[in-house]
């Protein structure tokens, strides 16, 4: 019996212990996941708005046989690259494996592998699918980290290694809900334009966005060609740079969530095992009461 | 008199947003003075001061690099920069241009490197540019 009630008491002890770290780790999250959904909203406008600096160069492209640029030539995809947008760390819920689940769509054997993010590069190594390099996800990821992962992948891109470059990211709809997807950043067509990297998430400015121009000869300084070889590349690094927010955004948001499921469970266990130490120790006095009184009915 | 509308936006926020009279760009091909009703061009732009004229106000932004979409009501200038004079922390800037040119020197540095100091470099220079100008 003292036993027992010495068990419980230690259990409680190391639940509360538990729901304290998770707590922790909640409230680091919510900070996070607060800066990782402003960066990810603010980048917003400036995505929409290279989308539209693009629209003219693709009117343009439709009177023209051949693609002005590598990066808008769509050839036949014989070789893929897929860059996996994970996260570093895990207790984050289901976001990994539903992203993992996502993967499953594409074939390994005509396949290349980038990983942002440990955990991707773990899963991938594991299932044995050719995982072609591998960059951290920092804390701080810049412009500057992401236009090296882009630079990678495009690389391979041009020397015509791959044919297609699909990043499968968490989409960040909202605190409680992310979404895996995948989206093709090369080559660059009209079609992803309209909605590109935003999704249409926020209705009334998509709408607007889809309208035309209302200039469609603009005279380029100072040429199309040069201008083509800034604006495309820079097109793809930002694209990917953004869902990287978007999928931080996801990564704290998703962590907060279980964390803060955890700890909740952990609240619930200490109150079904302070029920139950308090049932056995109430028992055990009635006993020694009961005890007590069988011996005076005998002495008496 | 005719205005026409700029719009500065960074990747992290819309920095500027107003009807104004005369824009002075950092263009890849010299700088470039945008009125009212100018023809629509597309430029790319260098990290530089942009100055903003606006009745007899004159802002003075510094600018990183970007591109620069100009209709005849509208422009938009999507820069990875955008400082307003005030702003300016004189002292960083001048800090980073050092550490910059010193690393440049060192010359220890892959071909990555060098391209992002540089980036570094003329988005401080340009920063030094606008707030020295007084």
């Amino acid at each position: 019996m003292a036993a027992n009630t010495r068990d419980i008491r230690r259990r409680i002890k190391s639940v509360k212990n538990t729901a304290q770290i998770t707590k922790a780790m909640q409230m680091v999250a919510a900070s996070k996941m607060r800066k990782a959904q402003q960066a990810a909203i603010a980048s917003r406008p400036y995505a929409e708005e290279l989308s539209r600096l693009l629209r003219p160069f693709i009117d343009m492209l439709g009177d023209e046989d051949r693609a002005p640029h590598p990066l808008m030539d769509s050839r036949e995809v014989k070789r893929e690259l897929v860059l996996v947008l994970s996260t570093d760390k895990g207790l984050c819920g289901a976001l990994n494996t539903n992203l993992f689940r996502e993967l499953s769509q594409f074939d390994p054997a005509k396949t290349d592998f980038v990983c942002v993010g440990r955990k991707g590069a773990q899963f991938l190594v594991r299932s044995k699918c050719s995982v072609i390099a591998e960059f951290d996800l920092k804390d701080n990821f810049s412009f500057h980290h992401a236009q090296t992962v882009a630079k990678f992948c495009m690389e391979e891109y041009m020397k015509g290694k791959v044919d297609r470059i699909t990043v499968a990211y968490s989409d960040f709809v909202n605190t409680l809900t992310q979404i895996p997807s995948t989206r093709i950043v090369a080559p660059v067509h009209s079609f992803d334009l309209g909605a590109t990297a935003l999704d249409g998430k926020n209705d009334e400015t998509s709408g607007a966005k889809i309208t035309p121009p209302d200039v469609t000869e603009y005279l380029l300084e100072p040429n199309k060609d040069t201008l083509l070889d800034e604006l495309l590349p820079h097109f793809v690094f930002f694209k990917i740079y953004h869902l990287v927010l978007e999928s931080r955004a996801s990564e704290h948001s998703a962590r907060m969530v279980a964390m803060k499921n955890a700890t909740d469970n952990a609240k619930q266990i200490i109150k079904d095992l302070t029920l139950e130490y308090n049932k056995i120790r109430q028992a055990s006095i009635t006993t020694e009461i009961l005890e007590i009184a069988t011996a005076q009915m005998v002495l008496s | 008199m005719a205005t026409v509308r700029l719009e500065i936006i960074t990747p992290e926020a819309v920095a500027y947003r107003d009807d104004v009279d005369m824009v002075l760009l950092p263009a890849e091909l010299g700088e470039m003075g945008v009125y009212p009703m100018h023809v629509p061009l597309i430029t790319k732009i260098m990290p530089g001061e942009l100055v903003v004229t606006k009745g007899a106000e004159k802002a003075r932004i510094a600018i990183g690099e970007g591109f620069a979409e100009i209709t005849q009501t509208n422009i938009r200038v999507l820069a990875d920069m955008a400082i307003e004079e005030a702003q300016i922390d004189e002292e960083a800037a001048e800090k980073a241009v050092e550490r910059a040119q010193e690393r440049l020197r060192q010359g220890s540095l892959g071909d990555e490197e060098v391209a992002m100091v540089n980036v570094i470099l003329a988005k401080s220079l340009a920063q030094l540019k606008v707030k020295r100008r007084r």
